[in-house]
């Protein structure tokens, strides 16, 4: 189970490795903690939904298991739906339409497929837990460098003082592709850069 | 809203994959060539005005008057998912050349957050059931836009001299980035 949640955070790195879920990644990362709040409800989710298609793993027919695991999927969801909006209502409104879009995460249903229908419901625990934050890592990151930039301040601290002029375009959508574009290139560099040393 | 505002809105101004943000793992994932890009715009233009269509419908005449209104994510997931599968056996049987160019991306169109969201917007935005096919076709039609013109794009990154690291996606994210400034400029046409 350990092994499953340091796999999902590092080597199967959900967005900067397998590049999936990128529709949340890029619009929920304005700021960080619209970013942590993301990644947490999709944390959520992707737990409970591993841990019961893992349960159901002998029951559900192969046939209809795509249909099957979407259903599982979207009635989390809708839990953390309501949840949020009745506990966490300046979240919710910040999340808007991507809290009921976490249905169509491909992370959350490549999971379901590649892991939770093969693997003990304990496994399939740990493998949420690992792939969850390792999404919610990465999402606080490409947040940090866009809040920073973007409006200049960190979790609502301003950080430059009042003379800083911020960059409104990183908040906007270019700003988006362009950091994780560019988070992207230096992963690789770091990876060229070890394998030269080797 | 009139209908030539709401499909304005859609195709330039809140562009669905670069301004808003839906539909973003098939505008990279299918991008590769213009030809298969514009299938795929096509085959999801398509899903997505039936579904604004169907789901308007259930929601106007099922959900509400039943008080069912939480179960939203659930049924209009399941329309969907349903709806592909049924433009699949249908394209099948009625042009075997069309289904074989889309074929694997059509299955693919079950897990785009851009048809999913257009049904949920339209429910959010309170459209009628005109404003609502207006609004999925021409949200769709932006799509289409939005990954052809990302395709040409990307034929010429494969010649072009890229440094090492940046090649692949990081160039790919970084075009689109820049493709998404040009689509600011339409902000502000309308209100």
């Amino acid at each position: 189970m350990i092994n499953a949640i340091k796999n999902g955070i590092l080597k199967r790195n959900p967005t900067f490795v397998l590049l999936l879920g990128m529709c949340p990644t890029l619009a929920t990362t304005t700021s960080i903690s619209n970013a942590v709040g993301m990644g947490l409800s999709a944390t959520a989710v992707l737990i409970c939904s591993n841990a019961v298609i893992s349960m159901l793993r002998k029951v559900i027919p192969s046939k209809i298991r795509i249909a099957s695991y979407i259903v599982v999927i979207a009635g989390f969801v809708t839990i953390v739906e309501m949840l949020l909006k009745a506990y966490l209502p300046d979240l919710y409104a910040q999340l808007g339409l991507f809290i009921p879009l976490i249905v169509v995460n491909c992370i959350i249903l490549a999971r379901a497929e590649e892991f939770a229908s093969k693997n003990t419901v304990l496994n399939s625990i740990g493998d949420g837990i690992g792939t969850g934050l390792g999404f919610t890592g990465a999402l606080t990151i490409i947040a940090f460098f866009r809040e920073l930039f973007g409006n200049g301040t960190l979790l609502g601290h301003s950080v430059f003082g009042a003379s800083f002029n911020p960059a409104t375009i990183m908040i906007l959508a270019p700003g988006g592709f362009l950091t994780l574009g560019i988070i992207l290139g230096a992963i690789n560099l770091i990876k060229m850069r070890r394998e030269e040393s080797k | 809203m009139n209908l030539l505002t709401i499909a304005i809105g859609a195709i330039f101004v809140n562009n669905f994959v670069l301004v808003r943000f839906l539909g973003i793992c098939p505008f990279l994932g299918v991008s590769k060539k213009t030809d298969t890009a514009i299938g795929m715009g096509m085959a999801v233009t398509f899903v997505m005005t039936l579904a604004s269509a169907i789901t308007y419908l259930l929601w106007q005449y099922l959900l509400v008057p039943l008080h069912w209104e939480y179960l939203q994510t659930v049924l209009f997931i399941l329309i969907i998912a349903a709806l592909v599968q049924f433009v699949e056996m249908f394209l099948q049987k009625v042009s075997p050349a069309l289904y074989s160019a889309l074929g694997i991306y059509l299955p693919l169109i079950t897990t785009n957050c851009a048809v999913l969201g257009v049904t949920l917007l339209n429910t959010q935005q309170g459209y009628n059931f005109l404003q609502s096919v207006v609004f999925g076709a021409t949200a769709g039609v932006g799509f289409t836009l939005a990954i052809v013109l990302f395709a040409g794009i990307r034929e010429r990154l494969e010649t072009a001299p890229i440094p090492k690291p940046l090649q692949g996606f990081p160039i790919a994210l970084i075009s689109a980035s820049l493709l998404a400034i040009a689509f600011l400029g339409f902000s502000g046409l309308i209100k």
